[in-house]
């Protein structure tokens, strides 16, 4: 077995293991064992590729390609590079912290982790996949099971929200595939057989008013799940409904897969309808930066806050992936890896307020760095992480995406970066009025006097998100140079 | 403060201020700078919301870091520039005055200055917002919401100065580009703040605010300093009287600080009316206070007044304007630090409820180290060390110039001591005098208002709000509604498969019919 199949391969097991598991005790065990399994593949692959990297120069590495369906040429293909190993860390951890912090999950235990490893299982699959079409099918994977796990499993308006968050992310993978066949019926243009591996479209040179129809069409498909202005509404509802895991889940890791595809594939696949295109998206995600900045300054609702924060912060990431050079590039993926961690954290963390004080209305909390101190105390940290303060992984992703933007000659991008620049004042303003509100002054509500102290398998997950986060602020070396190695083939598609 | 809740994390939050402040002065390039700027800003947060269930400092942590960070956003722009068009970040390359980036600064202009110029006054924006310079000075006063000590510390001889410091590190760029056009700008922002903090400082009755204002007001010195300084052998005296001054201020303003502190200690209130006759029960506090006040007002020979008057020759040298300016604040510093001498120690004969006593010898013993070094400081002989150009030269007192401010420093403090130092209404009449001017300078210039204004009603009702209600109903509203008319149409249409065969005959039929009308039509023609 080949070391990136068995990405796939472990959940695949670990979900049979479920099926014969009862109660819940049973059940997170063996979640808990599948999803360590993952994060010490994932560690292993780390260093695995770094070994390989030095022997083995081509772009893609411990590549694998089986022929699937010989009709339509689509391959069982994959391959990983610095972006997907980097990505696949940040799955893996997000998923175990996301099991932590379901200890206690009451109904249908069983069900609930078969569906997020189901989901989990797509994302991996996703990030391995060189085939157009296995990604298409893994990325439907992951999807599904967010419909199940909101629906099912979540509070307040959870059918609708479900629904919506469903519908929008099927109508983008219509989108998503009318382009997909469009790039797979230009795959020929320099003679030779149709094909869907990415590697392959990659050497073709397609003829430039195909990428200039499918570009956009490939683009949005991808980044509605990256929440692109005006395509974002899902993702408030569908937070604020989500149960805590697939909150964390689904902000830390899914909307990943958007800035990952646009970039592995509408921009690695269609470079000059990217270049021709810029200038439109460019608009759409600086308008979506400081708008999401905006709304999250008026929202009561902790979920809200942090999804419109959420907006803004991939809004940067594809605004980044946009600016077309490897600075800025290597921003995008370095922030799409520090919102992961964030924002999962920040999930959590808002998790554990709601299941101690049963609110998420910033309006009624107040005072509960003195009541509950430890969860309050790193919810200040994640907020100025999320501010970018230097010695978080945001600052380093945000000072690669503003330097690498600023490179542009051209004054349209200079201004589009001055306004996305200034989003860290409303990023500033918005995490310190909830810190203000919720965390400090005095204890609005004495029943908070005496709220469930912090638990161990909370503060193993809260850990979990944690270290990267400083990890990343502090030594972030070694990761931007796993990445920065990545873009060369991108950089001469653009060049 | 001992016994206070959260003790150790009063020192884990001040260790963390140390380092990033160490970090800050010991950077070689911008962007590292900017990196402990951040983080000296967020441990000014972290002390000044120390009080975290008091309201007021909660409002008053969130407000200085907002402010900075926005000072912060005109910083990072003016690094990007710089970084883009000059290529690098460090110092050393960036103030070589045979250097690329200031022999090329002409290089591209936009809107009528050097982008260079714009990059600097951006800069300096992030300095004043640290520094407290006019017109983002708002979040100073209230940052007194937080522990005496780091007020003296951080919000008086060393955070706030970092601005300073800035524009001090970047002072061949700001030289040298353009003609010193930014650095006109810093003289201007520099000597305007001094006045106008002046101004207010006299009218204050909480003495921590005073000292507040003081401080923007000394800041603005050292600022115009900077401005008007040149950069070749003599002609940098006010470079160097302004890095003088930041060394001789932060000794005296952190012992007025913490005479200050060992006060309210004392009395347990801020306000001037609650204190009066001190002198008696404090004697330490008293004479340590006397000579910080002595030493601000410039009197000779305290620290104050070596530094002062380089920087008055500095200006008398350079900018006539600036220069008177400066020898009015001087009067004005000392006829408001005298104000509240006499008001704490003299003045009328407060009944205390319980007697005021002495503080222990732990807050005595460093009110009693800094009142050496204020006396002493002044007479370091700083100019052969700290030069624009890192060439020494020889100080000389100008006694004409000293004589001036020596006199002005006088006038002020014998007019504090006729309206202060017995109890009397000169002082009400004084202020009454000046009408609505001194309600105005009461209130600060309504500067909290005007951002109030802009914060509140614009910012959040103007475009958050409606941000917030746009995407709820337009955005969003769409996406509905398309489902909705999903939903509406297949209800409409789902009446067509109704199952009827007797449906789809008539509709097979009625198109054949249609169909052949069109082609017969079509056949026609």
């Amino acid at each position: 077995m080949d070391i990136l199949s068995l990405f796939i391969v472990v959940p695949v097991l670990t979900i049979l293991a479920l099926v014969f598991t009862k109660g819940l005790k049973q059940a997170r065990i063996v979640s808990m064992i599948g999803s360590f399994v993952q994060l010490g593949m994932a560690i292993n692959l780390v260093f695995a590729y770094f070994k390989e990297k030095a022997i083995n120069d081509n772009i893609m590495v411990f590549t694998k390609d089986l022929v699937w369906f010989k009709q339509f040429n689509i391959h069982y293909n994959i391959g990983v590079d610095g972006i997907s190993v980097a990505l696949l860390l940040l799955t893996s951890i997000v998923v175990l912290a996301g099991v932590f912090i379901s200890w206690k999950m009451k109904d249908l235990p069983k069900e609930f982790f078969v569906s997020l490893i189901v989901l989990s299982s797509g994302v991996y699959g996703f990030f391995i996949s060189l085939d157009l079409f296995t990604m298409f099918v893994f990325f439907e994977i992951a999807v599904i099971p967010m419909y199940l796990l909101i629906g099912i499993w979540g509070s307040g308006p959870k059918e609708y929200s479900a629904m919506k968050l469903t519908l929008m992310l099927m109508g983008a993978s219509a989108v998503l595939l009318v382009g997909i066949l469009g790039i797979y019926f230009n795959s020929n243009a320099d003679g030779g057989e149709l094909t869907f591996s990415i590697l392959e479209i990659a050497k073709v040179n397609i003829p430039f008013e195909a990428q200039k129809l499918f570009f956009p069409i490939t683009f949005i498909g991808f980044a509605v799940i990256g929440a692109l202005f005006p395509f974002h509404t899902w993702s408030p509802d569908g937070h604020a409904s989500a149960p805590t895991a697939v909150s964390m889940l689904h902000a830390g890791v899914l909307m990943k897969l958007g800035g990952y595809g646009v970039f592995r594939v509408a921009m690695y696949l269609l470079p000059e309808g990217a270049m021709h295109w810029s200038w439109f998206f460019i608009i759409l995600a600086a308008t979506g930066v400081i708008y999401g900045a905006f709304s999250a300054i008026k929202q009561t609702d902790l979920k809200y806050i942090n999804a419109y924060s959420s907006v803004s912060h991939l809004g940067m990431v594809l605004f980044a992936l946009l600016m077309l050079n490897k600075t800025s590039w290597n921003g995008a993926i370095l922030q799409s890896l520090s919102h992961g961690f964030m924002t999962a954290l920040f999930f959590a963390l808002i998790g554990m307020i709601y299941g101690r004080t049963h609110t998420r209305d910033v309006t009624k909390l107040g005072g509960l760095l003195k009541v509950i101190p430890f969860i309050s105390a790193i919810y200040v940290i994640a907020g100025l992480a999320s501010l970018g303060l230097p010695g978080f992984s945001g600052f380093v992703a945000e000072m690669n995406i503003f330097v690498g933007a600023f490179e542009h000659e051209d004054m349209f991008y200079r201004i589009a970066t001055i306004i996305s620049v200034s989003a860290i004042v409303v990023t500033a303003v918005y995490i310190l009025r909830v810190v203000g509100i919720m965390l400090m002054g005095p204890v609005k509500n004495p029943a908070f006097l005496n709220l469930e102290k912090v638990t161990w398998y909370e503060k193993t997950g809260i850990l979990l998100l944690l270290i990267p986060i400083v990890g990343m602020g502090v030594a972030p070396l070694w990761l931007s140079n796993m990445i920065l190695k990545s873009l060369e083939p991108f950089i001469q598609g653009v060049l | 403060m001992k016994g206070d809740d959260g003790y150790t994390k009063f020192f884990a939050f001040l260790s963390l201020f140390s380092f990033s402040m160490f970090g800050l002065v010991l950077s070689t390039n911008l962007f590292q700078i900017y990196i402990f700027w951040e983080l000296v800003g967020v441990s000014s947060y972290l002390l000044i919301g120390y009080y975290y269930t008091k309201p007021s400092a909660v409002a008053a942590a969130k407000k200085a870091f907002i402010v900075t960070r926005f000072a912060d956003l005109g910083f990072l722009i003016g690094i990007l520039i710089i970084g883009y068009y000059t290529g690098t970040y460090d110092f050393e390359t960036l103030n070589n005055p045979e250097g690329s980036a200031i022999v090329n600064w002409a290089s591209s202009s936009f809107m009528g200055l050097s982008v260079l110029t714009w990059a600097l006054i951006l800069i300096f924006m992030g300095g004043a917002g640290k520094s407290a310079m006019f017109p983002l000075h708002i979040w100073l006063p209230d940052a007194m919401e937080g522990p005496t000590p780091v007020s003296a510390l951080i919000h008086a001889a060393t955070m706030v100065v970092a601005g300073v410091f800035l524009v001090a590190r970047l002072f061949p760029m700001y030289y040298f580009v353009e003609d010193g056009f930014a650095l006109n700008i810093v003289a201007f922002v520099g000597a305007f703040s001094s006045l106008f903090a002046a101004i207010i400082a006299i009218t204050q009755t909480d003495i921590k605010r005073v000292l507040a204002f003081s401080t923007m007001s000394q800041i603005g010195y050292m600022m115009l300093a900077l401005g008007v300084s040149g950069y070749e052998g003599h002609d940098g005296v006010g470079y160097m009287a302004s890095m003088f001054h930041l060394f001789t201020h932060a000794m005296f303003k952190a012992l007025l600080f913490l005479c200050a502190g060992s006060v309210i200690h004392a009395v347990h209130s801020n306000y001037l009316k609650d204190m009066g006759g001190l002198r008696k029960y404090m004697p330490i506090t008293n004479i340590t206070f006397l000579i910080a006040a002595l030493a601000i007002a410039g009197v000779p020979p305290f620290a104050g007044f070596w530094s002062k008057d380089e920087i008055l020759v500095a200006a008398f040298e350079h900018n006539k304007l600036i220069y008177y300016v400066g020898v009015f604040v001087a009067g004005l510093t000392a006829f408001y630090m005298f104000r509240l001498y006499f008001g704490i120690f003299w003045g009328k004969n407060t009944k205390y409820e319980h007697a005021p006593h002495e503080s222990p010898l732990s807050m005595t013993f460093p009110l009693l180290v800094l009142a050496l070094l204020s006396v002493v400081a002044g007479f370091i002989p700083f100019s052969e060390f700290i030069t624009p150009d890192r060439v020494g030269f020889e100080a000389h007192l100008n006694y004409p110039l000293a004589a001036v401010a020596v006199t002005v420093g006088l006038i002020g403090i014998v007019l504090a001591y006729i309206f202060y130092k017995k109890e009397n209404d000169l002082s009400d009449k004084f202020a009454n005098g000046f009408g609505v001017f001194y309600k105005w300078a009461y209130d600060k210039f309504y500067f909290d208002e005007i951002y109030l204004f802009v914060t509140k009603k614009i910012l959040f009702k103007g475009v958050a709000a409606p941000i917030a209600k746009f995407d709820k109903k337009y955005v969003d509203g769409t996406m509905v509604g398309i489902g909705n008319t999903t939903v509406a149409t297949s209800e409409k249409i789902k009446g067509l498969q109704s199952g009827k065969v007797q449906d789809y005959a008539f509709a097979f039929i009625a198109g054949v019919v249609v169909i052949a009308l069109v082609f017969i039509y079509l056949w026609t023609n």
